[in-house]
């Protein structure tokens, strides 16, 4: 029995298995889903009633709401990647699986975007609309929010590993994480602006090509690393 | 330590050797030995609040010793890690189940990450602990006993040579205590080691079945 070491499945197959349970707990659980995207959608519903209905105005700050909000609603869904598996012992099986710790947190860090981060990819042209972006600039909203919602998530899912076992840590998360972010913010923000006023984009876009790349790359570890000091307190 | 040599294997399999561990201003483990052979039972006993739990967190790599070492067929750990804990099958106080998944679900995607399991084997299993019925459930609908049956089914599914069991009889009846008191044994006679922190002693006088006392 102890001689011979069971066949363990490949990482593909893991990385599958994860994807396939949390898409199914999301299933059970939609509505918490939906908080984020509904966040989104209010908290930029907010600045025409604040600032000013007339477009002009408001087109020349709806690339930074547009971003900023996304920012927010992303840090929002955190608290919700991690957390529920720790509590109920099922990172703790995971830890001890014998498995690599980083692919099975990047796996679920994976499902979280699919979850939270891309429904506002999708959701941002009908939100830059309302604030008046014109259509032209579409296709480099959503891909700047496609690249930076990504890193959003993995440097979320570093802190939200390292403050999972602190009580009442949201706050905590968002002081850590924020700095981290500012410059996804700085190029996405920039970039959607650019394009608004005709300019090439390319510069700021491969930068954020550059920081997801980065961010897929070493977070995992980061995370893993992370996640191991919070369970062992 | 003379009883030991009368175990069934010459090198024990897993060993701790003077194990100390503070947890904050409290110094919880004082040098903790032990050494657990090939087909045995090693019940940790104690007051509430001595550090069984902190003992098998320790063994488990969950917990980082002050100083002592753990070792593991020979190998001291944190090297061979991952193989460690391919080999072992941890049961922590909580079940580590979703309560929004089925018990099957459960079982599915906890031991799956492990090893190719069948549907079959998952119900197979669930009937030997007699919770077949809850098979189809969301785990929140099952009983504090019904879930703690699911949670030792995936013990037994990961096919580990070392069970290591925080109070694993905890909620369970006494029908459940003696279907899991077989299972144990079974493990034993195959090979296999167990390692529980207990209240209640588990297959008391028969043969492999030890204590070690935390004072």
């Amino acid at each position: 029995m102890q001689s011979s070491i069971p066949t363990t499945p490949g990482l593909g197959k893991i990385l599958m298995l994860v994807l396939a349970r949390d898409l199914r707990l999301a299933v059970r659980h939609w509505d918490q889903v939906l908080q984020p995207l509904i966040f989104f959608v209010i908290v930029t519903t907010l600045f025409p009633l604040a600032i000013s209905p007339a477009l002009d105005e408001l087109r020349k700050i709806s690339p930074g709401v547009v971003w900023v909000a996304a920012m927010l609603s992303s840090l929002l869904a955190l608290e919700s990647l991690f957390r529920p598996d720790v509590e109920d012992g099922t990172m703790e099986q995971w830890v001890l699986s014998g498995q690599p710790l980083s692919l099975l947190l990047l796996a679920k860090t994976l499902t979280h975007w699919l979850l939270t981060g891309l429904p506002l990819v999708l959701m941002a042209p009908i939100v830059g609309t309302a604030l008046g972006m014109p259509q032209s600039v579409w296709p480099v909203l959503v891909a700047t929010l496609a690249l930076g919602t990504g890193s959003l998530s993995v440097l979320g899912a570093i802190g939200a590993a390292l403050t999972v076992s602190v009580r009442r840590g949201s706050v905590l998360l968002a002081l850590l994480v924020l700095p981290l972010e500012m410059p996804v913010l700085i190029f996405g923000a920039r970039a959607v602006d650019l394009a608004m006023h005709g300019e090439p984009v390319a510069g700021p876009l491969n930068l954020l090509a550059a920081l997801l790349l980065f961010f897929v790359s070493l977070g995992p570890f980061a995370m893993a690393a992370a996640m191991r000091i919070s369970v062992e307190s | 330590m003379l009883a030991q040599v009368a175990a069934t294997s010459p090198q024990p399999q897993l060993e701790a050797r003077a194990v100390h561990l503070w947890r904050g201003e409290k110094h919880l483990l004082r040098g903790v030995s032990f050494a657990l052979y090939s087909g045995e039972l090693l019940q940790v006993v104690g007051p509430n609040g001595v550090g069984k739990t902190s003992l098998l967190r320790c063994v488990a790599g969950l917990l980082p010793t002050e100083s002592g070492e753990i070792v593991w067929q020979g190998r001291q750990l944190p090297e061979g890690r991952d193989e460690f804990h391919r080999e072992l099958a941890y049961l922590a106080h909580v079940n580590g189940l979703k309560s929004d998944l089925t018990a099957l679900e459960n079982l599915h995607f906890g031991v799956s990450i492990r090893r190719p399991v069948t549907t079959e084997e998952l119900r197979e299993t669930l009937q030997v602990l007699h919770v077949e019925a809850c098979a189809d459930l969301p785990v929140r609908a099952l009983s504090a006993g019904q879930k703690r049956r699911v949670a030792l089914a995936r013990i037994m599914l990961t096919r580990a040579a070392l069970w290591i069991l925080d109070e694993p009889i905890t909620n369970l009846d006494k029908a459940g205590i003696a279907l899991f008191e077989a299972r144990i044994a079974e493990h034993m006679r195959a090979g296999g080691m167990i390692l529980t922190a207990a209240h209640q002693l588990l297959l008391q006088g028969q043969p492999g079945v030890r204590t070690l006392e935390l004072r």
